[in-house]
């Protein structure tokens, strides 16, 4: 088995951060969406275990997060990639090629739309529009956006976050 | 530190602590409370300082920080600028961020006041060049400016270029020209005077007068009277009600109410306060998609000002009337645009419409009555509220008054934002203020309003633009995406790109947008795969008007509009994809076929090397031939033959 010294702390510090944000959002309406939103930013995704704390916390039946947390685009149920790519397949785009762009990038990387690489560098996305349409095609790499892409600018994009 | 709202002196009391209907105008035209020479001077050296309107000459460097331009590096530039500036020792010269000037296309986008010189595509390495010619010197750097598509011409201001000449920018003025995370600069241009005018000379049911005489209509698609539903919602009982803002704004193609929350964001939350006074709700929501952080951001740092300032929170103005603003980030489900949807998901639940009636004027968030607007609605309501609901009415046409932002994408030269008056004609929009189609090609059609639009030809496009006309289309006003198409767009695939949109996006909840779009696409698909059989039009036509007749929300009522707006004006194109099993536009590949043109062909032997299947056999110097039945259509040879000598066909 490998060395675990060291992810027993790691996790203490994220639930610590977790139960900041129950206490923040305790009592408030409508608090399940931004507490699964603060609960992703923490842990990069939705694990179970912290979906079920999440309704014992809110008092709400773990059916309902998990109906919630299934619905949204935003919310992942598994681990994601350190980077992730957004590619805007948008009207804007699509007329400009954008269907190419994803097509070399899931070339490139070797998975699928909604996929994440096996070394859990990139996740691949497609979205419908991030509204910089006047850059079509575009793709959103963290919180970086490229535009006016071409399949061979694709390459030497992925190799600055490599 | 000092701002616009700092007290000149003790004998100055209001506050937000102290509230006083005179605040505004005391601390931008006064001081009023009291009779003093030191302060009045005072005062007015603090206006100077953030001085940002036309008719007072001030030397900004103005470096856009919209999304778009961020995008294309503005950031840097605007570091750059403001090093070199500082470094070249000009010292009257300022150097500020603005939101979005819609012209994203050209940016990163730089402006110098108080000419007003318009320089696209800047990047940091010409920041030196600029301070030296033009801050220094007063010389324009030429290779910088804009050149019109049409003429060739070089414009060296903002208001020489054709793209902004035809716009009538109201709720877009101050984007590009204020910064938008200074309240001052929105004060300073005239901001919040609709909101004194309102709380203190007003009545709630006179500002819902005022609204409706003004004529206008949502912004967000349907076209609904404004004034109206917030009669509704006034009249409605309720102990607590809810204003909410719909910027959910999903509709690929459509970026505007994105650009106001950027540019100028105070410019809502003082149409939302209006609109809180008018119906009696004290709280409010804007709900803003997660896909948009920097609107996000940009919001936040707008309501904590307007907080800091007393424009929000209680009390406003001495008036009694009391407000509170949050804001909500969506979680990614386009159906959260409809109104029902978006409140439910404000409640944490599925974003999934309810059934109306109730609608939420009567039973909203919570169950309790609620007004909601989308973004451009609200930004609009200042306006009306400062220059009054006649002044707005004389702008449009007879049904559809004031103006509206329209998002100019695809093949047209110019993208980007234009508001234009209600009644325009496309043909304006398009060859005027886009300056026509991409590489001089033919216009073939475009499409309106996002998958819940349709898609209109050439024969409409003198078509006078107005919520009604564009309905008798066949097409919608929608959030106001224009998406322009040329020759070698396919209709049917364009339909069928829509539908996968739409498809995705149905929440589940009722059967026929469920399913009704589910088949839908499957026929769409089949016809572009050179599948269609004799009777597919029949049925889509069928189907689509059945799910437009009995879906349960607006989304599954116009997801059929891109299908059957295509079946009015290009059902030849459908019938060449079924009965010929050819697409005309060259574009669904199991339809097309890449011959080489054997006049034009010199045997270069490129396209043979290039072919990732080998499917191109020639020798050197003679005709190549590609064999149809290896190749796969991928395009390469196309892309780079020299000579222009393969096409499809």
């Amino acid at each position: 088995m490998a060395c675990q010294c060291g992810q027993g702390q790691k996790q203490t510090d994220k639930d610590k951060k977790l139960q900041a944000v129950f206490a923040r959002y305790r009592g408030q309406k409508g608090a399940l969406i931004p507490v699964l939103q603060a609960s992703q930013d923490i842990y990069g995704y939705l694990p179970r275990e912290v979906m079920e704390r999440i309704a014992k916390e809110l008092r709400i039946p773990f059916s309902k997060v998990f109906g919630v947390a299934t619905f949204y685009a935003q919310f992942h149920l598994k681990p994601r990639g350190e980077n992730i790519i957004r590619v805007c397949l948008g009207t804007a785009c699509h007329v400009r090629g954008g269907a190419k762009v994803f097509a070399k990038l899931k070339e490139e990387l070797q998975i699928e739309d909604g996929e994440t690489t096996e070394d859990l560098k990139f996740t691949l996305e497609s979205v419908a529009c991030i509204g910089a349409c006047g850059l079509a095609p575009v793709m959103v790499i963290n919180e970086d956006t490229h535009g006016r892409l071409t399949p061979e600018k694709v390459p030497e994009i992925l190799d600055r976050y490599r | 530190m000092e701002n616009l709202m700092t007290a000149c002196c003790s004998e100055c009391t209001h506050s937000p602590s102290q509230p006083c209907p005179d605040y505004i105008k005391c601390r931008t035209e006064g001081p009023i409370c009291h009779d003093s020479e030191a302060c009045r001077q005072k005062r007015q050296q603090l206006m100077d300082k953030v001085q940002v309107s036309p008719d007072k000459p001030h030397r900004r460097v103005l470096v856009c920080a919209g999304t778009g331009c961020i995008s294309s590096g503005s950031r840097d530039v605007y570091n750059r600028m403001e090093a070199a500036v500082k470094e070249a020792g000009i010292d009257d010269c300022e150097v500020s961020i603005t939101g979005c000037h819609g012209f994203c296309e050209q940016g990163p986008i730089v402006i110098i006041e108080p000419e007003g010189i318009f320089y696209g595509g800047v990047g940091a390495d010409d920041v030196e060049e600029i301070v030296e010619k033009q801050l220094k010197n007063g010389e324009p750097v030429e290779r910088l400016l804009y050149t019109e598509p049409t003429s060739g011409e070089k414009d060296k201001y903002y208001r020489d270029i054709m793209f902004y000449k035809k716009q009538e920018r109201m709720v877009l003025k101050n984007c590009g020209h204020i910064n938008p995370e200074k309240i001052d600069e929105y004060i300073i241009t005239g901001g919040y005077r609709g909101l004194v005018k309102a709380l203190t000379e007003y009545k709630p049911e006179e500002v819902i007068e005022e609204v409706k005489t003004s004529g206008l209509r949502g912004r967000g698609g349907g076209g609904f009277p404004t004034g109206l539903k917030w009669q509704f919602t006034a009249q409605a009982e309720g102990d607590q009600k809810y204003v909410v803002c719909n910027a959910d704004e999903g509709d690929p193609g459509a970026f505007m109410d994105r650009s106001i929350l950027e540019g100028n964001p105070h410019s809502v939350i003082e149409g939302m306060i209006i609109a809180g006074y008018a119906v009696g709700a004290n709280e409010g929501y804007v709900y803003v998609r997660a896909e948009y952080p920097l609107a996000i951001k940009r919001l936040e740092i707008a309501i904590a000002q307007a907080e800091q300032y007393g424009i929000l929170g209680d009390n406003i103005f001495d008036s009694g009337f009391s407000f509170k603003l949050r804001i909500k980030a969506g979680a990614g489900a386009f159906v959260c645009g409809e109104e029902t949807a978006l409140l439910n998901s404000i409640q944490g639940e599925r974003g999934m419409p309810r059934v109306r009636p109730p609608f939420p004027a009567n039973k909203g968030l919570w169950g309790k009555p609620t007004l909601l607007n989308n973004v451009e609605t609200y930004a609009n309501v200042p306006i009306i509220m400062e220059h009054g609901g006649r002044w707005y009415a004389s702008r449009g046409t007879e049904k559809s008054k004031g103006t509206k932002v329209f998002a100019l994408t695809g093949k047209v030269n110019n993208t980007g934002l234009a508001e234009v008056p209600m009644g325009i004609t496309l043909r304006e929009i398009i060859f005027d203020i886009g300056g026509g189609i991409k590489e001089g090609k033919q216009f073939k059609a475009v499409q309106i309003g996002g998958p819940s639009g349709g898609c209109l030809p050439a024969e409409k496009l003198d078509l006078p633009i107005d919520y009604d006309s564009l309905i008798d289309a066949g097409a919608m006003m929608g959030s106001g995406g224009l998406v322009v198409m040329d020759e070698t767009t396919c209709m049917v695939d364009l339909a069928r790109f829509f539908l996968t949109f739409t498809q995705n996006e149905s929440c589940g909840k009722c059967t026929p947008c469920r399913e009704g779009t589910k088949r839908m696409l499957e026929i769409l698909t089949r016809i572009t795969e050179g599948e269609g059989k004799e009777g597919d039009i029949e049925t889509l036509e069928r189907l689509a008007k059945s799910v437009k007749n009995t879906a349960l929300c607006g989304l599954g009522q116009t997801a059929p509009n891109p299908i059957l707006s295509t079946l009015r004006y290009f059902r030849d194109e459908y019938k060449a994809h079924i009965e010929k099993k050819w697409c005309p536009a060259g574009v669904c590949s199991a339809l097309t076929v890449y011959k080489i043109d054997p006049d034009k062909c010199k045997g270069c032997t490129k396209c043979a090397k290039v072919c990732p299947v080998s499917a191109i056999k020639g020798e050197p110097k003679e005709v190549h031939e590609i064999d149809p039945e290896v190749c796969t259509k991928c395009g390469t040879c196309m892309e780079n033959c020299k000579f222009e000598a393969i096409y499809k066909g």
